[in-house]
């Protein structure tokens, strides 16, 4: 009973730390924006009537490009393309990256050799490098990239949930429900995995951040969106091009990087709202 | 039904640590087993219902009822662990479901072994819960583990390992993490479970006093062999073994 309470207690006070109600909010906001864009936008993001390369005034907050589209809506519009994308893209790498995790801590033998030997190839590599190999591999699209991005991410899961599982299957409960003659797959889903959400959620939160960046810095490198495509990292990357017209490429880079922090804002949150236990399986990761 | 095990062998990644263990079950007979601190007592029993870690090689046979459960398929395998074999942990507090209820425990194996519906099943461990004298078990069935003492969490465990009406109970070390003033009424729990039920049980132990308590029988292990083997009295009082007898002289107030 006071383990219950003590810890409902405990869980609102780290959500009330500054960096926590910030994150919340800007990731709130961004949310919202990626649902209301069309509404919140004042022009067609696409539209190329504007002036061309006019700075940020009250006409146009951000200023426009130099095909005479207004920044402020392409941001706005852009959080449709990218904050979707990223959320799915983490989603992707957990199911992939948990599962085949688990499965190698909880069976072993040639399940665990097979899953992590594939694992370390990848963590052979630079994840930026692998991640432009693999997209330029591919073919440059959006999705080659969010693929791209997939094959990189998914193994820090299986390793994390891989450790998480091997230090789990030998706990007595678990030993305990095949003792009763319950299968190994029912062991693993309902005995196992139920214990090793909090720190995997965790990750995935910190990794919304590290998502995005990837995603937009292919597209950024001419690897993923396509030219008129809102799409932040190809807006930055078209901004380079007018240096002088600071504001191209300032606004949709801030706003990557307004999302990737709150995220991480986010993700310590959670992570200090979890055990210390937890916070420390983390950690190691990290390091 | 009789559980016997004959020359079980067990070894992890090329040590050896079990080297050919006999040991033979009775129903309404409690079997103690004692042995210092990684002689291989806890192998035993998770060998005998072929659940060890991963990388264990075992050889010999565990014979129950005429099957063999070392080389039973694991679907069959499934269906002697908790019904037909159960199995009881030293630590209750590790040994139950933190996130579950004492209610959902006890009841979802049976539901399981037994194809009971949820009413039949929550009857029925109501029933168990008086049975190892849980009280108020209306509810104490909506509960979790982490709220009941030490003592009544290894009487729950107990229960479920029950409730689907085993023949054969391994208790491994099952007073060792209680309090002294709870240890005897578990034992003696057991102790009636044992000559109520008919059941087999192998008591897992390295208190001897525990044992002379309680048991029939009295198996010693030492680095995984069973030295010594006989009825109570035999083993207690003229052991022959030099080593069971230094284990009876490190015996505080007890004179052999
Ligand atoms: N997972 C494992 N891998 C390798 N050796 C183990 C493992 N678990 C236990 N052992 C070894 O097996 C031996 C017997 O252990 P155990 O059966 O737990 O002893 P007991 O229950 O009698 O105290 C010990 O020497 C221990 O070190
Ligand atoms: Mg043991």
């Amino acid at each position: 009973m006071s383990r219950l309470s003590r810890r409902r207690r405990r869980l609102p006070e780290a959500w009330r730390r500054p960096l926590a109600v910030v994150g919340g909010v800007i990731a709130l906001t961004w949310l919202i924006v990626a649902v209301a864009a069309p509404l919140l936008a004042p022009y067609d993001p696409l539209a190329q009537e504007l002036p061309r390369l006019a700075p940020p005034g009250p006409d146009h907050w951000f200023g426009t490009d130099q095909l005479g589209r207004d920044i402020f809506s392409r941001v706005l519009y852009g959080a449709r393309v990218s904050i979707p994308l990223t959320l799915l893209l983490v989603v992707l790498s957990v199911l992939i990256g948990g599962l085949l995790g688990a499965c190698a801590g909880y069976f072993g033998r040639w399940v665990d050799e097979t899953v992590m030997r594939f694992a370390d190839l990848v963590f052979a590599f630079p994840t930026v490098i692998l991640a432009m190999v693999v997209a330029a591999a591919l073919g440059a699209s959006l999705t080659n990239a969010v693929l791209a991005v997939l094959v990189v991410a998914w193994p820090s899961y299986a390793r994390v949930t891989r450790g998480l599982v091997m230090g789990m299957r030998e706990r007595e409960f678990v030993l305990s429900g095949r003792l009763l003659g319950f299968s190994a797959w029912r062991s693993l889903r309902l005995d196992v995995l139920p214990n090793v959400t909090g720190p995997i959620l965790v990750l995935a939160t910190l990794d919304i951040g590290t998502a995005l960046l990837l995603l937009s810095g292919l597209s950024f490198l001419g690897l993923g969106a396509k030219p008129p495509s809102p799409e932040w990292g190809a807006m930055v990357s078209s901004g380079v091009e007018v240096f002088d017209s600071w504001w191209v490429a300032t606004f949709p880079g801030l706003a990557i990087l307004t999302v990737v922090l709150a995220f991480n804002f986010l993700g310590d949150t959670l992570r200090d709202a979890l055990d210390p236990r937890t916070a420390r399986a983390i950690k190691v990761r990290a390091l | 039904m009789t559980l016997t095990i004959s020359n079980l062998q067990v070894s992890i990644g090329g040590a050896k640590i079990l080297r050919g263990v006999d040991l033979a079950l009775q129903p309404g007979k409690v079997h103690g087993l004692a042995g210092e601190s990684g002689s291989g007592k806890t192998m035993t029993g998770l060998a005998t219902l072929g659940l060890l870690p991963h990388g264990a090689t075992t050889s010999g046979r565990v014979d129950l009822a005429g099957r063999d459960l070392l080389t039973m398929p694991v679907r069959e395998l499934n269906q002697v662990r908790g019904k037909e074999v159960a199995m009881v942990f030293q630590d209750p507090a590790t040994s139950l479901h933190p996130m579950l209820t004492v209610g959902r425990q006890l009841t979802e194996h049976m539901r399981h072994h037994l194809r009971l519906d949820k009413a039949t099943a929550r009857a029925k461990a109501f029933e168990l819960l008086g049975k190892v004298r849980i009280p108020g078990a209306e509810a104490a069935l909506k509960r979790y583990p982490h709220q009941f003492s030490g003592g009544m969490r290894q009487r729950i465990a107990i229960a479920v390992a029950l409730a689907c009406s085993p023949k054969v109970l391994i208790a491994d070390e099952p007073t060792t993490a209680l309090d002294v003033t709870v240890q005897a009424g578990v034992l003696r729990l057991l102790r009636s479970l044992c000559d109520d039920l008919g059941l087999a049980v192998l008591l897992v132990t390295h208190d001897l006093g525990v044992m002379s308590a309680v048991a029939d029988e009295v198996s010693v292990m030492k680095d995984g062999l069973v030295v010594e083997t006989g009825p109570r009295e035999r083993v207690l009082r003229t052991p022959s073994h030099a080593y069971t007898r230094s284990l009876l002289d490190a015996l505080p107030g007890e004179t052999a």
